[in-house]
């Protein structure tokens, strides 16, 4: 049943270590706006319809994490700005690093 | 109340249209067909018989009895009360059409063995304290009293098997239908494992306005 579902809507390629920016569509007050979201993406869990990814970002030396549901109707568009090049597909070591250590290398 | 035969598929997610995500179980129902109906004046009470299913091998008597509907094989036959035996004749089928989308009802399953358990999980006693010397960790405690009654109650709960029981759950909401593959999903869980057979009933009771 849900299979059509996750052919239905066409979502980009992209895996953990990626900086991509999401689309969140936020009802705010009755009327809905879409918002920005760009970060390093940590972590791709689930399978089907129920996939999630997490994207990181620093903020003012203040890291923010938001999880998204890869099949959310909220989500309008996801872009990807840059491949990261990674050697694990969880990558919660960045939680504990600042500045020049928590860059990933482009992917070529 | 009248329902029908089906299978639990899986249990997935579904999203509304305002992103929110509900948990679902998918059950397949392929249709059912009306082998008997059974009237207060025959029968001393009014209901129908349906069944569903394949299997290579039936009883002969039973291979008799769903012939009279057109069948030639069948798995699964339940019988379900009504209080209209009038709108229903033998070798009608029935699917999903008698559900719609927001209805409420009630589900019925086997639920899953879980073999022979203790009291804490299988009547959520809260067992002993783990530390401070005590050795009574998951015990049941005291069972009763000593000379009098010299006894134990009886249905006093204990350890032993556990699930494999038929449970029901009320008012389940359909959250959505598919007709062209017999296929609904129904918020929430159900009893039993995959692939087993559950019985979806039109809500018992109209429940009272508070």
């Amino acid at each position: 049943m849900n299979k059509k579902e996750t052919e239905k809507k066409e979502i980009p390629v992209f895996n953990s270590g990626d900086t991509i920016q999401v689309f969140v569509q936020i009802q705010e007050g009755g009327k809905t706006r879409v918002q920005r979201f760009q970060g390093t993406v940590i972590k791709k869990r689930g399978a089907g319809i129920s996939q999630t990814f997490t994207v990181r970002k620093v903020t003012q030396g203040i890291g923010i994490e938001r999880i998204f549901p890869l099949f959310s109707p909220n989500i309008e568009d996801i872009k990807i700005i840059r491949r990261g090049k990674t050697r694990r597909a969880k990558l919660y070591y960045l939680r504990e690093r600042k500045g020049k250590k928590a860059k990933i290398k482009e992917a070529s | 109340m009248i329902g029908l035969i089906g299978k639990k598929k899986e249990m997935t997610q579904i999203f509304a249209e305002d992103g929110i995500v509900f948990p679902v179980t998918i059950i397949e129902i392929a249709p059912c067909v009306v082998l008997q109906v059974r009237t207060a004046k025959r029968d001393g009470y009014s209901a129908v018989q349906l069944g569903v299913g394949k299997k290579k091998k039936i009883p002969l008597p039973l291979k008799g009895h769903i012939k009279k509907a057109k069948l030639e094989t069948v798995k699964s036959i339940f019988e379900f009360r009504i209080s209209d035996p009038e709108n229903y004749r033998v070798g009608q089928k029935m699917n999903v059409d008698i559900f719609s989308e927001g209805e409420l009802i009630d589900v019925s399953g086997v639920s899953k063995g879980k073999g022979f358990q203790g009291v804490v999980k299988r009547h959520g006693y809260s067992g002993g304290p783990k530390t401070h010397g005590s050795t009574s960790h998951r015990v049941p405690g005291s069972i009763g009293a000593s000379a009098t009654p010299a006894r134990v109650v009886k249905g006093k709960k204990l350890p032993g098997r556990m699930g494999g029981n038929r449970v029901t759950v009320k008012n389940l909401k359909i959250v959505k239908i598919e007709k062209d593959n017999n296929q609904l999903a129904i918020k929430g869980a159900i009893p039993g494992s995959r692939n087993s057979i559950v019985l979806l009933r039109k809500k018992s009771k109209e429940r009272k306005k508070r």
